[in-house]
C-alpha cells in the first residue's frame, strides 16, 4: 500500500488544487514530486489522444498527459500560462498538464464528501470525493484511476 | 574459461535469484497477493533448479523441485499462501541459499533441517497444514544433546579427542565450540557506580554463560579512615568455562566496559591480546599474579590452572584450534597458530590471484561511470550547440577547443563501452554443458554446434542472456528434438543437432538457436491455447501466430512436468527478458525439420550512433547501424505500384518506399518523396527498404534512455535521447517499421485473446 493509498484511511491529509477548464480538481500531495512550466512536448506515435508526448526532466524521459482531455474534457492548448504537475502514480513518474496550480488544502477525511450519484460511471471512477472549501467545489481525483495500468499498456 | 569460472557465475546469478526469492516472499508475508510476485518468486527457484542441475548439484536440485512444486500450489491458487505457510517457505529459502553456499564453497549442510523442511514443504503441497509448532521442538530438543560429548579441556593429560559426528549436531553453531576457560579481571571505577550499574547484577549475568568461580580481590581496599565512601575499591578476578566465547563474555560487560578495566585471557594467560581490540586503555595485568595467590584463593579450578599450567596451556590451544576451525575465528591465540594461519591464508591468496590476472570490478561501479559518460556526452552536445549558436565564424579558440572536447568525450565513451564488451563464448559454454544434461536426463543423443562464439556484445546484455538461452536450449532438447527412435523412424540421424549461432547484423546482436526435431505440432498448440483460454475455439489463427502462441504465459505442451522443463515458465519469460534488453523474438518451424528461434539485441544499452533527421517537424534518430546509404530521390526514380505503394529504383533494383510519417501516423496523407531524403535501411529479414524522411540534420552519437521506465513500449520506437536542445527525440526501431510496411501491425502485443 503507498503512502498516499495509506493516508486515504487515516486521518487529515494535504491536498494540491488546480484548475481544468472551469473545474477545480486537487490531488493528494504526496503524489507530487514537482510542479513546473510548460515546455514543448515530443508527440508519441500511436499514443492517445490525451498524451500530449514526453519531455525531458533531468535526463529522465517524462510522459505528459493533457488531464483535461484525459478527463473527457476539451483538450488543452497548452501555453507558457500552464503548469505541470509531475506526480507518481504506482512505480511511473507522469506530468499532468493542468492550467493553473489554486491551492494547498489541509483536510480532514470527514471533510470530503461521497462522490454524488451521477450517471456516468467514468466520472464516478476517478473521483474519490468531492470537497466544499469556501463555496467551490473541488473534485478529489484518485491518479491511479485515471491512470489504470491496463490502460496504460494498451496505450 | 574452466568449468570452475561457469559455476561461478552460476552461482553469481544464484545469488540474485535467491535475493528476488526472499524479497518476493517477504512482499507475500506483507499481505502482497500479486499473481506477479508469485510468479517472481516461482520463476527464482525454477532458475536455481534448473541451473544446479546442469551442475549435477543433485541436493539442490531436489530440494529445489520440492519447493517448487510447493509454490506451484500457490501459484495456481490451491495453497493460500498465510503466515504459516510463508514461514515455512521463507526457512525453505535460507536452506536453499545454504545448499547453494554449501554447493559453492564446498561446506556441509544441516541435512536433518532440510529434511524436515522438505517433508513440511511435501506436506503443503498435499493441502496439509503445516506443523511447524510440532516441528520446533524437535529441532531444539536435538540442539542440547552434544553438549556432553564436549570434554572439558583443563584436565591432567591435556585435551583429549573426542570422535563425534558433526551430523549429529543441529543448526546450533556455538555448540561446536569447546568449552574454553577464561580468566577475567574485572575492576570497577566509580564512574561504574555511579551510572547506577551494580557489579552483582553483571557477575551474576556471566555466571549465566557457564561454570564460574570468583574471587574478589579486596587489596586494594584502605582502612576505614581514609576510605572514600564513593570510590571504587573492588576488583574481580574470575574464571569462567564456557562454550560461548569471548564476544559473548564481552556483552555482559557492553554497558559497562567504559567504566571498568575489563581484562579477559583465556586460561593459563596463553599470548592473547585481546586488550588490544578494546575501545578503553589496555591495563596492565601481571600473570605473576596467579603464582603469588594460590594459597589465597582456594579456588580449585585456579590451583589447576596454576599448577598444570603446561597442559592447560595445551588444552586451551587444542581447544582454540577447534574453535578456529569451527568459526574460522580470525582470533588465533597461540603464536604458532597464528602464523600457520597466516601463511595459509596468504597461499591462498596467491592461488587466487594466479587464477585471475584481472581485476573484479562491481558491475555498479561501471555502470555509474558509463551513466556519468551519456550525461557527460549529452552536455558536450548542449555545450558544442549553444557555441554554434553565438558564434558563427567557426574558427574561434573555444571552437578548436570544444572540438577536441568532442573527441576526448568519444574517447572516453569508447573506452568505458569496451570494458563492457565481453565475447559471448562463456555463455555459450555454458548452454554446451546444458546440452549435455538434458540429453543424459532425457535420454535423447544431441550435439550442439556453436559459431560465432567471439563476437563481442556489452555485458549486460551477456548475463542477461543467459536465462532466457538456458530456457530455450532446455525446451528446444525437451520438446523440439524427438527421441532417436522416432528420428530414425523419421528417416533422419538419431542425434539431433542444435545450432547456436551469434553474429553483428546492423549494429546488433543475432543470436539464433536451431534444432532440427520435429518442429512445432501447430494441433496440440492451438489445441492447448484452447483449452488454456488463450484464443477461442473458433478463432482462425495463421501459423505464425500459433507458433507465437507458445510465447504466452502458462503455456507449455509437455504433458509432464520433468525436472528439466514444462512448467510453462519458459518461453513467456524468454520473450520477456529478451524484450527488456530492447530485443525481439522469432520463430520459425517448419514440421518434421525443425523450429528456428532467432533473437536480435542491441550491443549496448548505453549509447548508439545515430542520423538526427526530420519528419513531419518531428527529430526522430535513426540508428546509423541500419543505414546502407541516403540519397536524394528523382521523381523519375519513383514508380508507382498498385493503389499506395510506390517503389524507388536504385542502379535498377527496385526497393520499395516507406514513408516515416505515415507509418509512426505523423501525418494523415504520403508526403511528396521528391521532397524528402530516402534512407536506404537493410532490415534483419535481409531485405533492403527505403525510408522517406523530411531532412537530415545531421550524425550524432546519442544515449539511449528508455521510454518504458515512465511511459510504455512504443511499437516502431526504439528508445528516447535527449538531444543538444534538450529535447526528447525519438529513435527509430528500423525493424519495426520494415515489418510495418510489409503489412504487419505495428501493435503486435494485441492480445490474441482479444483478436480471436
Amino acid at each position: 500500500m503507498t503512502y498516499a493509498a495509506k493516508n486515504l484511511t487515516t486521518g487529515g491529509r494535504e491536498l494540491i488544487a488546480f484548475r481544468v477548464g472551469d473545474q477545480e480538481f486537487c490531488v493528494n500531495i504526496m503524489a507530487v514530486r514537482e510542479i513546473r512550466g510548460w515546455t514543448p512536448a515530443t508527440p508519441m506515435p500511436h499514443a492517445p489522444s490525451y498524451v500530449l508526448g514526453v519531455i525531458n526532466l533531468r535526463g529522465a524521459v517524462l510522459p505528459i498527459v493533457d488531464l483535461s482531455a484525459r478527463l473527457g474534457m476539451k483538450p488543452a492548448e497548452p501555453t507558457v500560462r500552464h503548469v505541470i504537475i509531475v506526480a507518481q502514480v504506482k512505480n511511473q513518474v507522469v506530468g499532468l498538464l493542468v492550467d493553473a496550480v489554486s491551492d494547498i488544502l489541509t483536510v480532514r477525511d470527514e471533510e470530503i464528501q461521497p462522490t454524488p450519484d451521477i450517471s456516468s460511471e467514468f466520472e464516478k471512477s476517478f473521483a474519490r470525493g468531492v470537497l466544499a472549501i469556501e463555496g467551490r467545489m473541488i473534485c478529489l481525483v484518485e491518479l491511479e484511476a485515471v491512470f489504470p495500468h491496463e490502460e496504460r499498456e494498451a496505450a | 574459461m574452466d568449468m570452475n569460472e561457469i559455476k561461478e557465475i552460476f552461482f553469481q546469478e544464484c545469488e540474485e535469484q535467491l535475493a528476488e526469492l526472499e524479497s518476493g516472499l517477504l512482499k507475500l508475508n506483507d499481505g502482497d497477493r500479486d499473481p506477479e510476485t508469485v510468479n517472481a518468486v516461482f520463476r527464482a527457484v525454477h532458475s536455481i533448479k534448473g541451473g544446479a542441475g546442469a551442475f549435477g548439484l543433485d541436493d539442490l536440485v531436489s530440494f529445489a523441485h520440492v519447493f517448487e512444486t510447493t509454490l506451484d500450489c500457490v501459484r495456481s491458487n490451491r495453497l493460500e499462501p498465510n503466515q504459516d505457510v510463508l514461514k515455512v517457505m521463507l526457512k525453505s529459502a535460507d536452506v536453499l541459499a545454504d545448499l547453494t553456499n554449501a554447493a559453492r564453497d564446498g561446506g556441509s549442510v544441516d541435512q536433518a533441517r532440510s529434511r524436515q523442511l522438505i517433508k513440511e514443504l511435501e506436506a503443503l503441497a498435499n493441502g496439509e497444514l503445516p506443523q511447524a509448532s510440532a516441528a520446533e521442538p524437535a529441532l531444539k530438543a536435538a540442539a542440547p544433546a552434544p553438549a556432553p560429548v564436549v570434554a572439558p579441556p583443563v584436565n591432567e593429560e591435556g585435551f583429549q579427542p573426542v570422535a563425534f559426528s558433526f551430523e549429529d549436531f543441529e543448526a546450533d553453531e556455538p555448540a561446536l565450540i569447546e568449552a574454553t576457560c577464561y580468566e577475567i579481571v574485572f575492576r570497577p571505577k566509580s564512574e561504574l557506580y555511579a551510572k547506577g550499574n551494580d557489579a552483582t547484577l553483571l557477575l551474576r549475568d556471566l555466571s549465566r554463560l557457564g561454570e564460574m568461580s570468583i574471587h574478589c580481590d579486596t587489596d586494594g581496599m584502605p582502612p576505614l579512615d581514609r576510605m572514600n565512601p564513593e570510590a571504587a575499591y573492588f576488583s574481580w578476578k574470575i574464571s569462567l568455562k564456557t562454550d560461548k566465547g569471548e564476544d559473548a563474555i564481552r556483552s555482559v560487560f557492553e554497558f559497562a566496559e567504559w567504566d571498568c578495566d575489563l581484562d579477559i585471557a583465556l586460561a593459563g594467560g596463553s599470548a592473547v591480546d585481546a586488550s588490544e581490540e578494546l575501545p578503553m586503555q589496555p591495563v596492565p595485568f601481571d600473570l605473576s599474579m596467579l603464582d603469588d595467590a594460590p594459597a589465597g584463593s582456594a579456588d580449585e579450578e585456579e590451583q589447576i590452572t596454576t599448577r598444570d599450567r603446561d597442559a592447560a596451556v595445551s588444552a586451551a590451544e587444542t581447544a582454540s584450534n577447534v574453535l578456529q576451525m569451527a568459526q574460522s575465528s580470525t582470533r588465533a591465540p597461540a603464536e604458532a597458530q597464528r602464523s600457520a594461519t597466516a601463511a595459509a591464508s596468504a597461499a591462498a591468496q596467491q592461488a587466487a590471484s594466479a587464477a585471475t590476472p584481472t581485476i573484479r570490478v562491481d558491475l555498479d561501479r561501471v555502470d555509474r561511470l558509463i551513466n556519468l559518460v551519456g550525461e557527460l556526452v549529452i552536455n558536450q552536445a548542449m555545450l558544442s550547440q549553444s557555441v554554434i549558436e553565438n558564434d558563427t565564424n567557426g574558427t574561434s579558440s573555444i571552437n578548436m577547443g570544444l572540438e577536441e572536447l568532442q573527441q576526448l568525450t568519444r574517447e572516453i565513451q569508447d573506452s568505458v563501452m569496451a570494458i563492457r564488451a565481453q565475447p559471448v563464448k562463456p555463455v555459450f559454454q555454458r548452454m554446451s554443458r546444458i546440452v549435455r544434461e538434458i540429453a543424459d536426463m532425457t535420454g535423447k543423443s544431441v550435439r550442439l554446434v556453436t559459431e560465432g562464439e567471439n563476437t563481442e556484445v556489452d555485458k549486460t546484455v551477456i548475463d542477461k542472456l543467459a536465462e532466457p538461452l538456458t530456457h530455450m536450449i532446455r525446451n528446444a532438447v525437451d520438446h523440439g528434438l524427438e527421441t532417436p527412435e522416432k528420428r530414425l523412424a523419421a528417416g533422419k540421424s538419431a542425434e539431433g543437432t542444435v545450432r547456436l549461432t551469434a553474429k553483428h547484423r546492423s549494429g546488433r546482436i543475432v543470436i539464433e538457436l536451431a534444432d532440427d526435431g520435429a518442429g512445432i505440432n501447430r494441433e496440440k498448440v492451438r489445441q492447448k491455447a484452447i483449452d488454456n483460454d488463450l484464443i477461442a475455439a473458433d478463432a482462425n489463427l495463421s501459423d505464425e501466430e500459433i507458433d507465437n502462441l507458445i510465447f504466452h504465459a502458462g503455456f507449455s505442451t509437455a504433458d509432464k512436468i520433468s525436472d528439466i522443463s514444462g512448467r510453462g515458465v519458459g518461453m513467456d519469460v524468454v520473450k520477456r527478458s529478451i524484450q527488456a534488453l530492447g530485443g525481439r523474438i522469432n520463430i520459425s518451424s517448419k514440421p518434421g525439420q525443425g523450429s528456428v528461434f532467432t533473437m536480435s539485441l542491441p550491443l549496448t544499452l548505453a549509447v548508439l550512433d545515430g542520423m538526427v533527421v526530420t519528419v513531419a517537424n518531428q527529430t526522430l534518430v535513426v540508428p546509423l547501424t541500419a543505414i546502407v546509404e541516403t540519397l536524394q530521390p528523382e521523381a523519375s526514380a519513383i514508380h508507382s505500384f498498385g493503389a499506395t505503394q510506390r517503389l524507388i529504383s536504385i542502379r535498377n533494383s527496385f526497393c520499395p518506399l516507406v514513408d516515416v510519417g505515415r507509418i509512426l501516423n505523423f501525418r494523415a496523407t504520403q508526403a511528396n518523396p521528391v521532397e524528402g531524403v530516402a534512407l536506404l535501411v537493410e532490415s534483419e529479414g535481409g531485405g533492403q527498404r527505403a525510408l522517406m524522411v523530411d531532412a537530415i540534420q545531421g550524425q550524432r552519437q546519442v544515449v539511449i534512455k528508455s521510454l518504458e521506465a515512465n511511459y510504455t513500449h512504443v511499437p516502431g520506437i526504439a528508445a528516447a535521447t535527449i538531444l543538444g536542445d534538450g529535447r526528447v527525440a525519438l529513435i527509430l526501431d528500423v525493424d519495426a517499421i520494415v515489418a510495418a510496411s510489409r503489412g504487419q501491425s505495428l501493435k503486435p502485443e494485441m492480445s490474441l485473446a482479444a483478436a480471436g
